[in-house]
């Protein structure tokens, strides 16, 4: 919400020049163990009153899902979702899983890169990605950067919102909310190393126990996520409510931030220079007298045909 | 402006106040384009009185720009539409550069130049208006999906800098050829420019009697 001095930043939106970069802290990560979870919502209730958020009251749509879809006031949403798998020894499973949805804080953040406001958006050294909304023009780019559809714009400010994976308490050395709250356990928060190895222990265990295909999810394509997921079906993630198999920034998105904003500004500069040599070297196009002279002679010529 | 009465109306006033309000909103939606376009040019927000009222203003003029547009093509469309004589222009177009007129083909009330602007802008401006309504997200983006708004925005990004070019292209000429911009802002030229640049045009307008823009029917 407002960039806090406390944390280092190491990537600023729409900026070309580079972040101070001396000081080096270390990488923190968000662990959401999947098959941990109860579907309980501490996470979304403690989620709302740390960041003092008051979303509308919704519907029943037929499903646990509540509200339906991530909104700027809700910036987490347990997602519910019920899927036939096969095992070796049971045969068709029905599986209930429930995944915490919010932003994935990835190492290269598509909403950073698609971003035209400089500052609005920032990713802090320990890999937070954060909306400081005094600089959000409300353009709605970074819903296109964004890999994994979490942005939402409010219509009455006109601003972008996500989770700031509580940027405020971790930089006074606290775990996010949704961590504070989770009465499982399912939801861990450290350096990115300890969290990828308490994953791996989670992992086995869940083989041990036939989820031969467990895993971590920690997509590449983006660089790596500072939320990650052990998901019991981790060769699989899009059974999770549609989580990317594998998320990457969109190629029309890396097209349009990419190499054409330089070749573009440089192409308008070309074509402007080239009128001016044109002017210096060949100079205006002046009508002579002789052209006066002969348009005189058509007029008369008009006037009196014979 | 004082009138002598052997000048020729190049333009009607019309035609002039509907060329100029194009060309204004033309100038704002590429100072905030480039806004948003490239950080280094997101000072210009500033010109709109910030970036949200840059976000806010930027469709808005877009959209007269395009209704304008249509007004330009309603009143011209006639005239630029292309003829075999472009082609020999063109082939003539060292000459023309090179500011010798002695050997161009006689061309009408628009050259093969000023029609490929026309066209070209009649183009764009179509693409870049309904790229722009994809990409209009508090009134549109629940209509598309994000994909669409991601083609969208980045068609809109190619077609506005295609528009630019030309846009370059047609200022420059203006400055160009001398008598140019009077034509656009008193709306009137001398019979000697016209002989000078648009003879078939003079011809037909002598020939009928006619002091512009279009011959006598």
């Amino acid at each position: 919400m407002s960039s806090l001095q406390s944390l280092d930043i190491a990537a600023r939106s729409a900026t070309t020049t580079p972040s101070p970069q001396v000081r080096k802290t270390p990488e923190l990560a968000k662990l959401i163990d999947v098959s941990s979870c109860i579907g309980c919502k501490a996470c979304q209730v403690a989620c709302m009153q740390w960041n003092d958020l008051r979303d509308e009251v919704g519907d029943n749509i037929g499903t646990y899902d509540n509200p339906r879809d991530l909104t700027p006031e809700s910036w987490t949403v347990m997602r519910f979702s019920e899927v036939e798998t096969q095992t070796k020894d049971e045969g068709t499973r029905l599986e209930w899983l429930i995944r915490k949805d919010g932003c994935m804080h990835g190492e290269d953040p598509g909403c950073l890169k698609a971003c035209p406001a400089p500052g609005a958006i920032v990713q802090y050294t320990n890999g937070i990605v954060d909306f400081i909304s005094e600089n959000c023009i409300g353009c709605g780019y970074c819903i296109k950067g964004c890999p994994f559809n979490i942005p939402r714009i409010s219509p009455v400010d006109h601003k972008s919102y996500k989770c700031t994976l509580c940027s405020d308490r971790v930089g006074v050395g606290l775990e996010p909310a949704c961590v504070k709250a989770c009465p499982t356990g399912a939801i861990m928060f450290g350096s990115k190393s300890d969290m990828a190895s308490w994953a791996g222990e989670r992992i086995e265990d869940l083989k041990s126990r036939g989820f031969a295909n467990a895993g971590l999810y920690d997509p590449p394509g983006v660089g790596g996520t500072h939320v990650m997921y052990v998901l019991h079906h981790a060769d699989r993630p899009s059974l999770y409510a549609g989580l990317p198999d594998k998320p990457r920034i969109s190629m029309f998105v890396e097209a349009w931030k990419g190499m054409f904003k330089p070749v573009a500004l440089a192409g308008i500069a070309v074509a402007a220079v080239a009128g001016f040599l044109h002017w210096v070297v060949t100079g205006p196009n002046d009508v002579q007298p002789k052209d006066d002279a002969e348009a005189e002679h058509l007029r008369q010529k008009a006037d009196d045909p014979t | 402006m004082t009138r002598s009465p052997d000048r020729l109306v190049r333009n009607s006033t019309t035609a002039r106040l509907n060329h100029w309000l194009t060309g204004g909103c033309f100038v704002l939606l590429t100072l905030s384009g480039l806004a948003m376009f490239h950080p280094m040019l997101f000072f210009l927000s500033e010109l709109f009185g910030g970036g949200q009222w840059m976000r806010a203003a930027h469709p808005w003029i877009g959209a007269l720009l395009l209704l304008s547009y249509l007004g330009l093509i309603v009143q011209c469309w006639r005239d630029n539409l292309p003829s075999r004589d472009d082609i020999v222009w063109l082939g003539a177009i060292n000459r023309v550069l090179a500011n010798e007129e002695d050997g161009v083909p006689e061309v009408g009330r628009f050259n093969a130049g000023q029609k490929f602007v026309f066209w070209a802008m009649a183009l764009l401006v179509p693409v870049l208006f309904v790229t722009g309504l994809v990409t209009w997200d508090v009134y549109f983006s629940p209509y598309t999906t994000i994909e669409q708004q991601r083609i969208a925005v980045l068609v809109h990004s190619l077609a506005a800098l295609g528009a630019i070019l030309v846009w370059i292209l047609h200022v420059y000429a203006a400055i160009w050829v001398r008598g140019s911009v009077q034509a656009m802002t008193q709306g009137y030229v001398t019979r000697g420019w016209a002989w000078r640049h648009h003879r078939k045009w003079l011809r037909a307008l002598t020939a009928t009697g006619s002091s512009g823009p279009r011959p006598k029917a």
